[in-house]
């Protein structure tokens, strides 16, 4: 006789998780399923968790928790062939409690945060395959997994199997995204000495940098390459929409070759022992691109919503917001003792009343935008190279013929207008 | 029915350890604790036999607290209940104290319920001794059999067990009386995919923990470093093997070079009868 759980949580990755722990803290029977050895083991991300909505579920996590360096410095740099324009905030306020975000690794992170879901009393199984749901009557009942015996059944499902869920498209949520949907993203971490880490950094102690890289870093496709640091190493990596990586014929372990290589990333590297590699897709549609997330006994959170602020590379505190907000839409659910669409569909309206609906209404056209446009990318950051270049080459040359001259090198009148008109229109869909 | 205890041991992982470069000694940080591989089988067989005959199938290990997972695992393969012996009085244990402080345990589960059979795999992969196994069946006075390949019967109304036991050169069939304890090859059968209701029984399982205090009639002078009498003199890695050739060149190069190699030495690969 197959078992009921009131909620199943399918993947244990920072939505599923805090759905699981939401629940299991409110007294709901939750059945938490991770494919991989254990949860974290499969997961990808660049490495930033924002502080506040982890705060939100366990308050003060940080003193427990495996992160591994708080940011006190964000550097952003604009990259050409041969140079960079760099530009930086460091603030000695995120350097103390209650702190602004950390780098962690997420093999150990999200192994902490589910022991702590485990401890609140969700059931935990690894290396278990969510092949289908089981529907019945138009309603989600259960899920199929890839082992003997393997259906199990539930008032309601959470669907947090990641990007490109396999489950919310069998349910028909949703269709293949396409390649200008997604941006395939490769990373490595490198071993590095504490104390170099600390020097190469300019870093006090545990106080930790992150680099975002635009422009050559990508060779003009849209998308971002990263370093930031661990404790004892550094992740660098490259994120590229998957249509300009198809349509420029350009494997991504090549763009990072490319990076690790290139004159003003590979002083930072240096020495460095590669300690793993790791590949996955991120969901950049955005607003355009949400697939259905309530349905009869089943919702949708995470990445498998497309729930990815690409221009703020934020993602795992939209999923762990939209974990907790399909956690209490089913604990209301529970006490209504109805988990019909209509029920759940608290979810989908708080969710898109709180920050992430608001943040991904305001930039759901942002990256569809710039992919349009690649010129940003192209050419206006080598534009902006050459012109730091002409202004800080001391040569005899007087300033303000410089500065003629950067004028001139922008091009003629028609060139001004387009550059005045594509700087508007990417003012109107990032304001 | 049958009572049959599994003896397993959590292991890091040896495919993937990496070794310290000064001590020679294993950074057991480096790698994950998993339930020693030989053991799978051994709980694999026990689970076997019970649905074969019927009766109860236990585990039980001695390690750090940490070790209940590797019980959670047997769980999922299908074992009934699994204990831990847990205590800073069982560390630093070779083979002898650790069969001893097994052993004891063994007594005390035995007084919950007569044991018919005890299964241990044919060694573990951080120690590779084997001596364990054998180690328990002179302490409790029955028969060990070792290199268990397969089992053919366990008859506990007529009290004896038949069994094939590997040799170099082919297998003996093998009667004993019972109880009685197998040390299993790892041939001996699959360890299937685990079904999803032992999965989730083993999610929910909490093995029994026992300190020394909790057994019965303990010398604690034969526990741990004390009552191990195994000095380690030296360790070193084993020496790399030298010679090989690195083919260079381009694909059809290399696989010229590769046939004309096959060629020069073909008589490697010559049927010993033929040629001797």
């Amino acid at each position: 006789m197959a078992e009921k759980f009131d909620v199943i949580v399918v993947g244990a990755g920072p939505a599923g998780t805090a759905c699981a722990y939401t629940l299991a803290k409110a007294g709901v029977d939750v059945l938490l399923i991770e494919r991989g050895e254990y949860p974290g083991s499969k997961n990808v991300m660049g490495g930033v968790l924002y502080r506040k909505m982890m705060d939100d579920i366990i308050p003060g996590f940080y003193k427990e928790a495996p992160v591994e360096r708080p940011i006190v410095e964000q550097r952003f740099m604009m990259l050409d062939a041969e140079s960079a324009v760099t530009f930086s905030y460091k603030g000695m306020e995120w350097a103390q409690e209650p702190y602004n975000n950390f780098t962690v690794l997420r093999a150990k992170f999200d192994q902490w945060f589910a022991d702590q879901a485990v401890k609140q009393g969700a059931l935990l199984i690894n290396e278990t395959v969510v092949t289908e749901c089981i529907v019945e009557n138009g309603k989600v009942i259960g899920v199929r997994t890839d082992r003997p015996d393997g259906d199990v059944y539930a008032d309601v499902v959470v669907l947090a199997d990641g990007v490109n869920s396999l489950l919310a498209k069998s349910l028909g949520f949703h269709k293949e995204f396409r390649p200008d949907e997604v941006a395939l993203a490769v990373m490595e971490v490198l071993k590095l000495d504490k104390k170099i880490i600390e020097d190469r950094f300019n870093l006090e102690g545990d106080q930790g940098c992150t680099i975002e890289i635009f422009g050559d870093s990508t060779k003009g496709i849209l998308g971002t390459a990263w370093l930031y640091t661990n404790k004892d190493s550094l992740n660098i990596g490259v994120g590229a929409m998957l249509s300009g990586l198809i349509k420029a014929k350009i494997k991504p372990y090549e763009l990072l070759e490319y990076v690790k290589q290139h004159p003003m990333i590979r002083p930072y590297i240096q020495g460095t022992e590669q300690q793993e590699y790791l590949a996955h897709l991120i969901p950049e549609g955005g607003y355009n691109s949400m697939p259905r997330i309530v349905g009869d006994g089943v919702v949708v959170v995470g990445d498998a919503a497309q729930m990815v602020n690409a221009i703020h590379r934020e993602g795992s505190n939209m999923a762990m917001t939209s974990g907790v907000m399909a956690a209490e839409a089913i604990v209301r659910a529970k006490e209504a003792g109805d988990f019909s669409r209509t029920m759940l569909d608290s979810y989908r309206v708080n969710l898109m009343n709180s920050f992430v609906g608001e943040d991904l209404k305001k930039y759901k056209d942002a990256t569809h935008h710039f992919e349009k446009y690649p010129h940003y990318f192209e050419k206006y950051i080598p534009l902006m190279n050459k012109a730091a270049s002409q202004m800080f080459t001391v040569d005899g040359t007087p300033k303000r013929e410089k500065q003629k001259k950067i004028w001139k090198d922008i091009g003629g009148a028609g060139d001004k207008f387009k550059i005045a008109r594509d700087l508007l229109a990417a003012w109107k869909v990032m304001k | 029915m049958l009572h049959i205890v599994a003896c397993i041991k959590q292991v890091p992982d040896t495919k993937i350890i990496k070794m310290n470069p000064k001590t020679n000694t294993m950074d057991r940080a480096s790698a994950p604790a998993i339930l020693n591989p030989y053991d799978a089988h051994a709980v694999e067989e026990a689970v076997r036999l019970k649905q074969r005959y019927g009766g109860t199938v236990s585990v039980v290990t001695m390690g750090p607290p940490p070790a209940v997972k590797a019980i959670k695992k047997c769980i999922e393969i299908g074992a009934d209940e699994g204990y831990l012996i847990t205590d800073r009085a069982f560390a630093g244990a070779d083979t002898l104290a650790t069969s001893y402080s097994l052993t004891k345990a063994l007594e005390k589960i035995g007084k919950i319920l007569p044991i018919d059979l005890i299964i241990c795999g044919k060694m573990t992969i951080d120690g590779d001794t084997g001596q364990v196994g054998p180690g328990i069946a002179r302490r409790l006075d029955i028969p060990p059999l070792t290199s268990v390949k397969k089992v053919v019967e366990v008859n506990k109304e007529k009290g004896y067990a038949i069994v094939h036991r590997k040799l170099e050169d082919g297998y003996e069939v093998i009667q004993s009386t019972l109880p009685c304890l197998f040390s299993v090859e790892k041939e001996i059968n699959e360890v299937p995919y685990s079904p999803l209701p032992n999965v989730i029984r083993a999610a929910r399982y909490q093995p029994h923990i026992w300190s020394v205090d909790d057994l019965e009639g303990v010398d604690r002078t034969l526990l741990g470093l004390k009552g191990s009498p195994t000095i380690v003199a030296k360790v070193w890695p084993p020496e790399k093997p030298k010679g090989g050739e690195m083919l260079t060149g381009t694909p059809q190069e290399q696989a010229s070079r590769i046939l004309s190699l096959l060629l020069e030495r073909k008589e490697l690969f010559r049927d010993k009868e033929v040629t001797g």
